[in-house]
């Protein structure tokens, strides 16, 4: 007989989001906690993410991330936060029953008192993309040769043309090049990057790599392995132009294409997700519709900074104990809503009248704007803002009060000039 | 009047800063820095460049483990940290913080483990 247990809170992942929030449950004084975690080890991502740059925010030092996750691992071991690694969550249903399985247990459920989301996100394949051409080795997303080379010591090619400008693609831009390779083009289809201005500087200009925005790779060459690829610029339509093809000898091709959290299980729980940040719809504690489930981290909505992971963690680690407890308070119903230039927030509602942080991401890159947050003709919000870039996520402070006079069911988040 | 404009890498936010030179090539003034870290760097970008290098080191058992410079070094040397980097050997059971080279490339920082084998 499949075995069944009971556990107050369940948290499914085990890399930063994960492990910020078990530490604030157990400071919070939540003892029986079980993380579950799918690779060999804690720490998620960060583990193969080698450079430095973390931790600026949340512990006023540059970390490298493997150093940061292992700040919250070192305070998970002390604290005898239990988990398991080697572990994967196959199934969660409404009344928080999660379904898991490992090779020393099998098959074996969890009763969960509360749960949390904390499962991440993965990189847009190249599936996604619809480049024309054969389907030759050498081709790999950035995250994938970042972990062949920072985790296995494998160098995954010598002649590199990376699509896409998101931070892992620069990332890996640079250390490519100094471990020997040559990184010939990162090619961007938007007229921006969607990286951060730092890393364009530390990972492409250091290393004199072209960044060819507004540029797009066309085709693939290549029988057995890439021997390189075809890019042109495009349109104000994102349609490649034809007179400027151009052809690129390499025999990689990375791409650094976006990320999408991974919500499967969340879908099978059935929760229903925001269209624009494929996350769950939640509330300001970042609970999901279902009573008792949260989610935090790059599962709810991708993040630029692990820094606003675990600080997004510990609101969700905090609320679940106050579930767990019978504590929750639910004293409103407000939605927010965007302009369209405004792409989305987190949260989407606000359920408990206290001073709420809203996380925000625009749609293209903006100068001189007033970030704006309207109830009915009110203006309890108008912030001015120099430049908005979709790479960068934004955040706006409503207090308690603002909540308590706007009333109203609805609260508009717009950009104005 | 020679003006230099820079993006700051000192934290995420990215400032983008203006460095102006006097005629005999010294900083007259830096503008667009919101953090003093960022005039440090501004000025410090302008001498004398400096990075921190971050990799990977092999252990005696033949697993890897992540490594960074103590502190930023020589832009210029970059390539000559990243050779002596892939020379060596970490012992096993490395743990964070171990030195791993000492002075690397006599720069003064130190080649540290940054994750545990």
């Amino acid at each position: 007989m499949t075995e069944r247990r009971k556990t107050d809170l369940v948290i499914v992942g085990g890399g930063p989001a994960g492990m910020a929030a078990a530490v604030k449950a157990y400071e919070d004084g939540i003892r029986d906690i079980l993380i579950l975690e799918r690779d060999t080890a804690l720490g998620g991502i960060l583990r193969q993410c080698i450079h430095n740059g973390f931790g600026l925010h949340r512990f006023g030092e540059e970390l490298t991330g493997p150093e940061y996750a292992y700040r919250y691992e070192k305070q998970v071991r002390e604290y005898g936060i239990p988990f398991m690694t080697d572990t994967m969550v196959i199934d969660i249903d409404e009344n928080r029953t999660v379904t898991a399985m490992n090779k020393e247990n099998g098959i074996f459920l969890i009763e969960a008192g509360a749960v949390i989301l904390a499962m991440g996100c993965r990189e847009r394949p190249k599936g996604a993309l619809n480049i024309a051409g054969r389907r030759p080795a050498g081709i790999y997303t950035a995250g994938t040769a970042q972990k062949f080379v920072n985790m296995k010591g494998y160098m995954p090619g010598k002649e590199v043309v990376i699509l896409g400008s998101g931070d892992i693609g620069l990332i890996m831009a640079r250390r490519m090049t100094l471990e020997g390779a040559k990184v010939k083009a990162v090619c961007e289809l938007m007229p921006y990057s969607g990286g951060l201005a730092r890393n364009i500087e530390q990972c492409l200009n250091d290393f004199d790599i072209p960044l060819m925005l507004s540029h797009t790779v066309v085709e693939i060459h290549g029988g057995n392995r890439v021997t390189g690829v075809t890019i042109a610029k495009v349109d104000e339509n994102r349609r490649p132009i034809e007179e400027t093809r151009q052809y690129i000898p390499c025999d990689t091709l990375l791409l650094s294409c976006g990320l999408i959290p991974e919500n499967e299980l969340t879908k099978s729980a059935g929760i229903t997700l925001d269209r624009i940040t494929n996350g769950a719809v939640v509330d300001g504690s970042r609970e999901t519709e279902i009573p008792g489930i949260f989610a935090c981290g790059n599962v709810l909505h991708v993040h630029d900074l692990v820094d606003y992971v675990s600080e997004e963690a510990v609101i969700a680690g905090e609320a679940a104990v106050r579930f767990i407890r019978g504590e929750s308070v639910k004293n409103a119903d407000i939605r927010l809503k965007t302009d369209g230039k405004i792409r989305y927030t987190v949260p989407q509602r606000i359920t408990e009248m206290k001073d709420t942080t809203v996380y925000f991401r625009v749609s293209d890159v903006f100068r001189d704007k007033k970030v704006t947050v309207k109830a009915g003709d009110s203006v309890l919000i108008s912030k001015k803002k120099q430049k908005l870039a979709p790479g960068e996520m934004e955040t706006v402070k409503l207090t308690k009060e603002m909540l308590e006079n706007a009333g109203a069911g609805e609260l508009f988040f717009s950009l104005e000039d | 009047m020679k003006e230099r404009n820079l993006t700051c890498i000192v934290c995420p936010k990215g400032c983008p800063l203006k460095v102006t030179f006097g005629e005999n090539g010294e900083i007259t003034e830096v503008t667009g820095y919101t953090c003093k870290r960022g005039l440090v760097y501004a000025e410090t970008e302008c001498t004398h460049p400096k990075r921190t290098v971050t990799s990977t080191v092999v252990t005696e058992g033949g697993n890897i483990v992540s490594v960074k410079t103590s502190d930023a070094v020589p832009k210029e040397d970059m390539f000559k940290v990243m050779e002596e980097i892939n020379r060596a050997v970490a012992p096993n059971g490395v743990k964070i913080g171990d030195v791993i080279i000492k002075d690397v490339c006599g720069s003064g920082a130190d080649v540290v483990a940054t994750s545990n084998e």
